[in-house]
């Protein structure tokens, strides 16, 4: 009887255990947040968002950064969206089973294991240097698409798989080729998903930092890029610059930066997981 | 017509598919022709034998071992944390917790993963250093203990997430067998669950492993810029990934030596990570054949 005694309390104490340790990770990120917004929020104005960078530190804004993301998301996205979509559609409807696929396979699973900071020095070398794009937003975006490339590839792959066997043959009892098909059928319903899973891959894509730094991008800009050969620095470094600073007054604008930051890495996640149950919903 | 469109569709969606292949050799040529280049001043033994890393000092060492010894620190202090409680959320959301429960912790624990770790830098250097210095009185500004934890923080959910699906697909068979025979929830899990889902569980372990060796921010941010080689967690330290950010904001003249290092150390991060990556892919290969 005791030794049943024993473990049924064995079992109890675990179960505590085990939410402690789920709760755990979510309260420290609790406790981080309320502590950054304690910091910065009182930093947050108009003028913090639509100022340049200085040296001063109460006159310091973030508006070149946060111009510098904007146009490397959007850069991004033009690169990295199309040629991830393709690539999914030929593993998903076109390849046929053999070598070929089977390498494509281990090797973009492996790319999206490859470290950011060694994109960065891929990039360094082929578009800073070799195809002389310079230090530019361009150069960027180029490298964060190619980081983003594996996760598009894969969650755009997830989205087609979804779409049911019975729309693609009832595509071809109809006569349709097979780009009809895909285009017309399969894309379209698995539009949902593929939104899901790309705007997840770019909320990663606005957040990474040390990729930029090692193509060159600046951590102090005088002026927002105004096209894409243009000199760039991103929120996350803008960051990273403040946060390298002794001086006290650059300690809370690193934490009014981070709150803007967070803002929008979870208004991407939100509405990626919106979109997700909207499309999961219409599938099922 | 039609047919020839169809065949140049099919060509360009698989020029796409090619060019993640180009992007892999990309990665090897660019770092191993650096890396050649390194390697023709420095030789190799004294990369992989000297203790000491001063490319930047006029006294110059080139041995890797301080900047591994940097990483695998603060890996080490990651995953030690990260692997017993990202485990323990596992088998409780699995097997413990009510299903509508483990609907909702799953997309609020992954919101772990997305916080950009610059974040997750600033945190360590500004809450968790200070946190733990009011009781280990010696502990230095920079170190990799507060790092090395914050890390853990971050790959929590690599590690719950992955786990706790693949003890979700052990068969049903399996728990009403050892529910059976008199077993507690407990006694289920760690002696029937978690060795039948072993191999998901150690590919999960081994991405987490990947994630922390390639991690850079955090460690850039919280754990200093000091290559030193010693297993003490309480005083800075450099890891790989630091040293190439250090480099990268300083200014280095493109084909110099110093311009070189980063790619001698971005080559030793790669295979590192290559290593385990693929050693992940052919377990989870097998694992799936196991199940279907």
């Amino acid at each position: 009887m005791n030794n049943i005694k024993a473990n049924r309390l064995k079992d109890q104490i675990f179960k505590f255990w085990g939410i402690a340790c789920t709760l755990l990770g979510l309260v420290l990120l609790a406790i981080f947040i309320g502590s950054i917004l304690i910091d910065g929020l009182q930093r947050i104005d108009w003028d913090f968002i639509t100022s340049l960078p200085s040296r001063k530190a109460e006159r310091a804004g973030i508006y070149t950064a946060l111009m510098g993301s904007v146009w490397v998301l959007v850069l991004t996205t033009i690169i990295a969206l199309p040629l991830g979509i393709a690539a999914a559609i030929y593993l998903e409807e076109y390849a046929r089973k053999g070598k070929l696929s089977s390498l494509l396979e281990v090797n973009i699973s492996n790319l999206a294991g490859v470290p950011s900071i060694i994109y960065g020095l891929l990039g360094l070398e082929i578009f800073v240097r070799i195809l002389e794009m310079g230090s530019s937003v361009l150069a960027g975006s180029f490298t964060l698409a190619l980081l983003i490339l594996p996760i598009v590839i894969v969650s755009t792959r997830e989205a087609i798989k979804a779409v049911p066997q019975s729309v693609r043959d009832g595509s071809f009892a109809l006569g349709a080729s097979k780009w009809q098909t895909v285009a017309r059928q399969l894309l379209p319903a698995s539009f949902g998903g593929i939104l899901t899973g790309v705007i997840l891959a770019l909320s990663r894509a606005v957040g990474e930092t040390a990729p930029l730094i090692v193509i060159g991008a600046l951590t102090y800009v005088p002026f927002a890029p105004e096209s894409p050969m243009d000199e760039f620095s991103v929120l996350p470094i803008q960051i990273f610059n403040w946060i390298s600073r002794p001086q006290e007054g650059f300690e809370v604008n690193a934490a009014a930066a981070i709150i803007i930051l967070l803002l929008i890495t979870f208004l991407m996640n939100g509405i990626a997981v919106f979109f997700r149950n909207k499309w999961q919903k219409k599938l099922g | 017509m039609r047919k020839f469109k169809e065949v140049f569709i099919e060509k360009s969606l698989l020029t796409s598919a090619l060019i993640t292949i180009l992007i892999t050799l990309g990665i090897i040529l660019v770092l191993s022709l650096e890396a050649v280049n390194f390697f023709r001043e420095v030789p190799i033994i004294d990369f992989l034998t000297d203790t000491q890393w001063t490319p930047l000092f006029t006294d110059k060492h080139f041995g890797i071992m301080p900047l591994l010894s940097g990483t695998l620190l603060t890996s080490f202090i990651a995953i030690a944390f990260a692997v017993p409680v990202g485990l323990s959320i596992s088998i409780y959301i699995s097997e413990y917790a009510p299903r509508s429960f483990r609907k909702s912790i799953k997309p609020a624990l992954e919101l772990l993963a997305a916080v950009p770790t610059v974040v997750y830098g600033f945190f360590a250097l500004t809450v968790v250093t200070p946190f733990l210095q009011s009781f280990i009185p010696g502990l230095s500004g920079f170190n990799s203990l507060s790092a090395g934890l914050v890390m853990g923080i971050m790959i929590i959910p690599f590690v719950s997430s992955l786990s706790e699906d693949a003890l979700h697909a052990v068969p049903n068979s399996l728990r009403e067998a050892a529910y059976g025979m008199g077993s507690t929830k407990l006694q289920n899990s760690f002696r029937v669950l978690v060795p039948a889902a072993s191999s998901g569980i150690i590919v999960s372990i081994i991405l987490a492993i990947s994630r922390a060796i390639g991690e850079t921010m955090i460690v850039a941010i919280a754990a200093g810029q000091q290559p030193r080689l010693t297993m003490d967690p309480t005083v800075p330290v450099e890891t790989i990934t630091a040293y190439i950010v250090q480099v990268s904001l300083g200014d280095v003249e493109h084909g110099s030596l110093e311009y070189r290092t980063i790619f001698a150390a971005g080559i030793t991060l790669f295979i590192f990570t290559f290593l385990l990556n693929t050693f992940s892919y052919k377990i989870r290969k097998k694992f799936r054949e196991k199940y279907e």
